[in-house]
């Protein structure tokens, strides 16, 4: 192994995660993203979550970061929920 | 719930804040109990990054010695990338190393951890693994949290949740954060073997180096930053969403455009990288501290309450976040009753200097929020270099005209001007 770019799946592989399977910290509502011309969203998070599919953003809330930037950059507020992961479940860094 | 089973203070959060009070409280008889949202204590937290030592020595003399820290920085660079090398200022100080080391390089997980275990040492209570959702709120009193079914109380409680303080919020200290209040920062962290590390960067064992770079970030607003850990460089950005957003461009391809540039990849070659993070930092300073840090019977603390300063040389917050959780414990040891604990937190931290400092540097986020600080200024500053170091058996202009030409192509004379402006005064 040496040091190359990385996709961010491959990124996000290297990571801890305890994915909430029952219940999502973070809840997008599509039809408000429909609106949203900009999409920040789209560039601002770190660990690519947010994907264009079809013109619709498609979202994934496992591999989160936890870190808050989509929510404070989102502009139509398509983002209904955004709250941390319950107890012990989430991002856990080994290194951090 | 009977009072016996109401603790003196409840903090949320095990990160440096929350953990520097409950040793404190801890220490000197307090029931404390310390709620931490992660698995363990720091792994939810993520540096550059560094600790400036005093903040340790101000919980207990003699607590580095024993910290699972990285290495002594008596490196300070400044590196500025060009399109194909780059400028760097290395500034050697072994003073930095002397008995209590100025600072060190640091990993939070293994930080953060050891630390709690020492809050735990001196008799607080800590509990991992639960999300405090709610604050209890009676008669306009904080008077405990909820977390699920379960509610806590406190005589005080303190809010050292981080920067997106749900908690602050709650209390309504503080609205949500907006785009220009923070600056996103994701990081690598590529493992190295100790003696590639120290070859690399011409370090001893135990000696490390702490870069800022600029003009690695596509012209966004921001910078890049790199420190050595005893077996891996932890290297990443900074920049501002709210830039990254207007030019369209993905934060996680510029870092890795940073990681590949010709003046960065051999530092980290054949290095494996071992965790991807990212989290967001109080880069606004001063200005967007909530105007009250307290209500009746509650405090925020760190990166809650956006204690943060970045010079453009000096990053500093966990420092700050230590300072604030010792002026937090000391505010409640001497309050004489839950309505002085805030006012006594706030003068404390004007007393151990966290206000004063943070006030000294509240305009310097205007100069590293100059837009041709992220690339004009680092490649211009590498051309004047390629002049003074070029050879190629043509006649060389003269020196003052091939300045100023080199200048002229990356900056107008009212653009100097302004900037130098902005320079003067955030002073």
């Amino acid at each position: 192994m040496t040091v190359k770019k990385q996709g961010p799946e491959e990124l996000l592989g290297l990571n801890k995660f305890a994915v909430d399977e029952d219940e999502p910290h973070i809840v997008i509502d599509k039809d408000v993203c429909a609106q949203c011309k900009n999409k920040p969203c789209l560039v601002v998070c770190p660990a690519v979550l947010y994907t264009l599919k079809d013109g619709a953003i498609n979202f994934d809330y496992a591999g989160c970061l936890e870190c808050g930037t989509c929510r404070v950059m989102c502009e139509k507020k398509g983002i209904v929920k955004w709250t941390y992961p319950r107890g012990t479940f989430g991002v856990a860094f080994r290194y951090g | 719930m009977g009072e016996e089973e109401k603790f003196d203070a409840i903090i949320i959060g095990a990160g440096p804040a929350g953990t520097a009070c409950a040793y404190i409280l801890a220490r000197e008889g307090k029931s404390v109990l310390v709620i931490e949202r992660g698995i363990s204590a720091g792994s939810k937290n993520l540096t550059g990054g560094r600790l400036y030592t005093y903040a340790l020595e101000l919980v207990e003399p003699g607590l580095h010695a024993e910290a699972p820290l990285e290495r002594k920085v008596v490196r300070e660079q400044i590196m500025m990338l060009g399109a194909n090398g780059a400028l760097t200022i290395d500034y050697l100080d072994y003073d930095f190393k002397q008995e209590v080391p100025q600072s060190y390089s640091i990993l939070r997980a293994p930080f953060d951890e050891w630390f709690a275990a020492k809050a735990e040492e001196q008799g607080a209570m800590v509990a991992p693994g639960i999300l405090v959702e709610d604050l209890i709120i009676r008669d306009n009193k904080v008077v405990g949290v909820k977390a699920g079914e379960d509610e806590m109380y406190a005589d005080v409680v303190i809010a050292a949740d981080g920067i997106n303080s749900f908690m602050a919020q709650k209390a309504g200290l503080r609205s949500d954060l907006t785009g220009h209040m923070v600056g996103v920062g994701v990081k690598e962290v590529i493992e190295l073997p100790p003696d590639v590390i120290q070859n690399r960067f011409n370090l001893a064992t135990d000696e490390g180096t702490a870069r800022m770079i600029i003009g690695c970030t596509e012209g966004i607003q921001g910078g890049g930053f790199l420190y050595t850990n005893k077996d891996s460089v932890s290297l990443g950005i900074v920049f501002s969403p709210e830039a990254a957003a207007k030019q369209g461009k993905s934060i996680h391809e510029i870092h890795q455009n940073f990681k590949m540039h010709p003046a960065i990849y051999p530092l980290i070659g054949d290095g494996n990288t071992v965790e991807y993070g990212a989290h967001l930092v109080p880069e606004s300073g001063w200005r967007d501290v909530p105007p009250k840090l307290y209500r009746d019977g509650f405090l925020v603390t760190g990166d809650a309450a956006g204690f943060c300063i970045n010079t453009g040389t000096i990053l500093r917050g966990i420092d700050l976040a230590i300072v604030s959780g010792v002026a937090a414990a000391r505010a409640v040891m001497k309050a004489a009753d839950s309505t002085a604990v805030g006012p006594a937190y706030v003068k404390e931290l004007e007393q151990l200097g966290l206000i004063p400092t943070m006030k000294m540097f509240a305009g310097w986020p205007d100069i590293v929020a100059i837009p041709r600080m992220a690339e004009t200024y680092p490649r211009l500053a590498n051309e004047v270099l390629r002049f003074m170091f070029t050879v190629d058996g043509h006649v060389p202009e003269k020196m003052p005209k091939a300045m100023r030409a080199i200048v002229k192509r990356h900056v107008s004379m009212s653009q100097l001007i302004s900037d130098g402006w902005k320079g003067v005064t955030s002073v």
